[in-house]
């Protein structure tokens, strides 16, 4: 397993966001976190990448633990991740959005900076050539230059990917990733989920609403509701799932589907 | 990139024309010999003195801003600013003191505006208090060379102290070790101060890490009275800084011969014979020493700003929670940006005592801070000609515009043309006139008079020798690293 949580415990107040989840992700899969809103998915990243820290409940990364450490030491690690609502440097231009994201992978020096021996120049041109490939990657190509705010919203979830795989990731975390496409754009994005699992070797774990992408391109799903795992497994199992149905429609919408497994169910 | 010859189009414009070197330079030449021409022809017993004195030093001050955004050959235009620092400026100096001192002024404040933008423009940290930090190199330097009351001269630890006190008894290694260490002082001192302000601005970071915007602005303001408050206050029980009295003749670094030499002559050929020369001499010291600060200042931020250092401090400037999920260390960060800036402030604040030779609490109020900020603000934040050329602005209404402006009333009041109150005193509206200028910015240009541009650097991979090139730039001449017209 690339990433093994047991028994996540967060709680804010009284609330009690996420409830002993336990998770496991297989290395070089394409795994989908799902739940109606509200249920602690987005919490449930946030405990991943140090943003919050949990309550109780182990992470481990590679058989290494993630707990304690700062957001920037799990990106360092080899976590990226995107935004439910885009978070991109919006006055900087989109090659230098990509570029920061390559900053823990890089030597850093106030000596060097002011010096600028040739590592340094090697360094930066390596940085923007790299970077450069990661924008052709996700289909931004010679787009490098504009201001990532005036580019369209596909676009700049684009970015936030690229800039994301920039720090060279074991694993990406996307929260909601297609949120606000259309089919098509949809459609596009999990080609590139895909090949960012099939060509860059990444494991995929996505956040996502739109059905049609979660069960079009997991292998496997883990359902959350009101901070609980409900249900775990392959799309086929978790579209029969009567407790998931029960999440997302309700008790008495479940009971006449009968578990039926005609494709609504989530 | 700044050497683009477009074949001549059909219908150029005067734009495309002024990106010719030769239309270039000519416009160059011509703006500062028409600069020193107006300066030089300045009659001091005309009536309109005041007013044309007004007009004429900021068209001169703007001169190698001017030559510095045309698009010259790189060589050419240094060139063309060496001479305008290193020949014209002495010339005009000698010929019209009060402009030195500008200049010398307006060199200290870009400086200091350099630095504070460096917090504000690239991290988008908002400090109020910055003043203290250049407080913290002033009093360094005042301690250790003010002959006033304090412990330092009661103990004789005043540089000062160990040059003027030594007995005929002393060896001549002695006196060569003392004056060795004496000469080098005042340098060894902007070390210092660029050490402990950096070290003052990570102690104001570690406490403010978590703030953010307003919050942030009211610890900083209240750190800046802090420090000024404890300056003012620390003359007893031990009396470390004078209190309110102020530290009196502060030493100055020591002159070389050949600058009294150089000035004595210069006004000789001129034709204007000076009784003192040193005192003119020690003028130009500082203002080349100002000078080098703010060359070196320029550099170090023009540096900073195209680095892995500049984009991580944009990235957080822009979305905190973002950059930290992207692996920059924003705790490292943050002080480094405080460190940086302070660090610029501690060796001007070194300069400022110096060239001031008094000091006290008074001198590093809040006033100060928030023109510095209106420095960054009115030049263009996160651009550093943009700043440089807020610094100017805003020093020359201050210290020249103003108090013309109050000498023309006066002198058309006294040859009784103007009948107006003697209340009048434009040189007394400073504040409304920032404010003024202020408010007018935020309507009109409220990122600036230049404001920050992006980097163009995917189309920059396309030839290579030009990333090569645009690393090289700063190198010699960090003004024309954006050189490209603005507007």
């Amino acid at each position: 397993m690339l990433l093994d949580v047991q028994n996540l415990v967060k709680s804010f107040g009284g609330i009690r966001a996420v409830r002993n989840v336990s998770i496991s992700i297989p290395e070089s899969s394409i795994c989908a976190v799902i739940g109606p809103n509200g249920a602690g998915k987005t919490t449930f990243f946030n405990l991943l990448t140090g943003i919050y820290k949990p309550d109780e409940g182990t992470v481990l990364f590679d058989g290494k633990s993630l707990l304690g450490l700062r957001p920037d030491q799990v990106n360092k690690a080899g976590i990226a991740r995107t935004f439910q609502s885009i978070r991109l440097f919006h006055n900087m231009t989109v090659l230098e959005n990509v570029m920061v994201g390559m900053h823990s992978r890089l030597r850093m020096s106030m000596v060097e900076t002011l010096l600028r021996p040739r590592s340094f120049g090697e360094q930066e041109r390596e940085v923007r050539a790299k970077s450069i490939e990661l924008l052709r990657f996700v289909g931004l190509a010679g787009k490098g230059d504009e201001i990532s705010k005036n580019l369209p919203y596909g676009d700049q979830r684009r970015i936030e990917i690229a800039r994301a795989l920039a720090s060279r990731p074991r694993l990406i975390l996307l929260d909601e990733p297609t949120a606000g496409m259309n089919p098509n754009e949809s459609d596009e994005a999990m080609a590139l989920f895909r090949k960012i699992r099939d060509d860059l070797g990444v494991t995929v774990v996505l956040i996502e609403h739109d059905m049609r992408v979660v069960m079009g391109i997991s292998e496997h799903i883990d359902v959350l509701d009101y901070g609980e795992k409900i249900a775990s497994g392959t799309p086929a199992e978790i579209r029969a799932n009567p407790r998931v149905i029960e999440a997302y429609l309700g008790k008495r919408a479940a009971r006449e589907h009968g578990g039926s497994d005609n494709g609504t169910a989530a | 990139m700044t050497s683009i010859t477009a074949p001549a189009p059909q219908r150029a414009n005067w734009r495309q024309m002024l990106d010719r070197p030769a239309v270039a330079i000519a416009v160059a030449v011509l703006y500062v010999a028409a600069a020193i021409t107006i300066v030089l022809l300045l009659d001091r017993n005309s009536l309109w003195y005041p007013l044309f004195n007004m007009i004429a030093l900021p068209i001169f001050m703007l001169s190698p801003i001017v030559v510095a955004s045309l698009s010259i050959p790189r060589t050419i235009k240094i060139v063309m600013l060496i001479v305008m620092f290193a020949v014209i400026m002495p010339i005009i100096g000698i010929e019209n003191p009060p402009y030195l001192e500008i200049a010398i002024q307006v060199s200290i404040f870009a400086g200091l505006a350099l630095g504070l933008n460096i917090v504000v423009g690239f991290a988008g940290l908002l400090d109020l208090g910055y003043v203290a930090f250049f407080a913290v190199g002033a009093y360094l330097w005042g301690m250790a060379t003010s002959p006033a009351d304090t412990i330092w001269t009661e103990n004789q630890l005043t540089v000062n102290y160990w040059v003027t006190n030594l007995g005929p008894e002393a060896g001549s290694l002695v006196v060569g070790l003392v004056s060795a260490v004496q000469s080098g002082a005042f340098y060894l001192f902007i070390f210092i101060g660029i050490i402990v302000a950096a070290l003052v601005g990570v102690l104001l970071g570690l406490p403010v890490l978590r703030l953010r915007g307003d919050y942030l602005a009211i610890v900083t303001l209240g750190f800046g009275e802090v420090i000024r408050i404890l300056v003012r206050n620390l003359d007893a029980p031990t009396n470390l800084t004078n209190g309110s009295q102020g530290l009196n003749d502060i030493g100055t670094p020591p002159l070389p011969g050949f600058y009294v030499g150089f000035t004595d002559s210069l006004s000789r050929a001129l034709g204007i014979p000076l009784n003192n020369p040193e005192v003119l001499a020690n003028q130009l010291l500082l203002y080349t020493i100002a000078l080098v600060l703010l060359f070196v200042i320029i550099l170090v931020c023009s540096r900073l700003k195209d680095s892995p250092i500049g984009r991580a401090w944009t990235a957080i400037r822009e979305d905190e929670v973002a950059a930290i999920a992207m692996g920059v260390p924003l705790v490292r960060m943050k002080l480094l940006a405080f460190a940086s800036g302070a660090a610029f402030a501690g060796a001007i604040g070194t300069l400022y005592a110096a060239k001031q030779s008094f000091i006290d609490p008074q001198s590093f109020i809040l006033l100060q801070s928030i023109s510095i900020l209106a420095m960054v603000i009115v030049g263009g934040m996160g651009n550093i000609k943009g700043v440089v050329v807020g610094a100017m602005i805003v020093t020359i209404i201050d210290l020249h515009t103003l108090s013309n402006l109050s000498l023309q009333l006066n002198a058309l009041r006294n040859a009784d043309l103007l009948d107006i109150p003697q209340q009048l005193d434009p040189s007394k509206y400073q504040p409304l006139v920032f404010g003024i200028i202020l408010v007018l910015m935020m309507l009109f240009r409220p990122a600036g008079l230049l404001p920050e541009k992006s980097r163009k650097l995917e189309l920059q991979e396309r030839d290579d020798e030009g990333f090569e090139e645009s690393t090289e730039l700063p190198l010699t001449e960090p003004v024309i690293a954006e050189s490209s017209p603005e507007r």
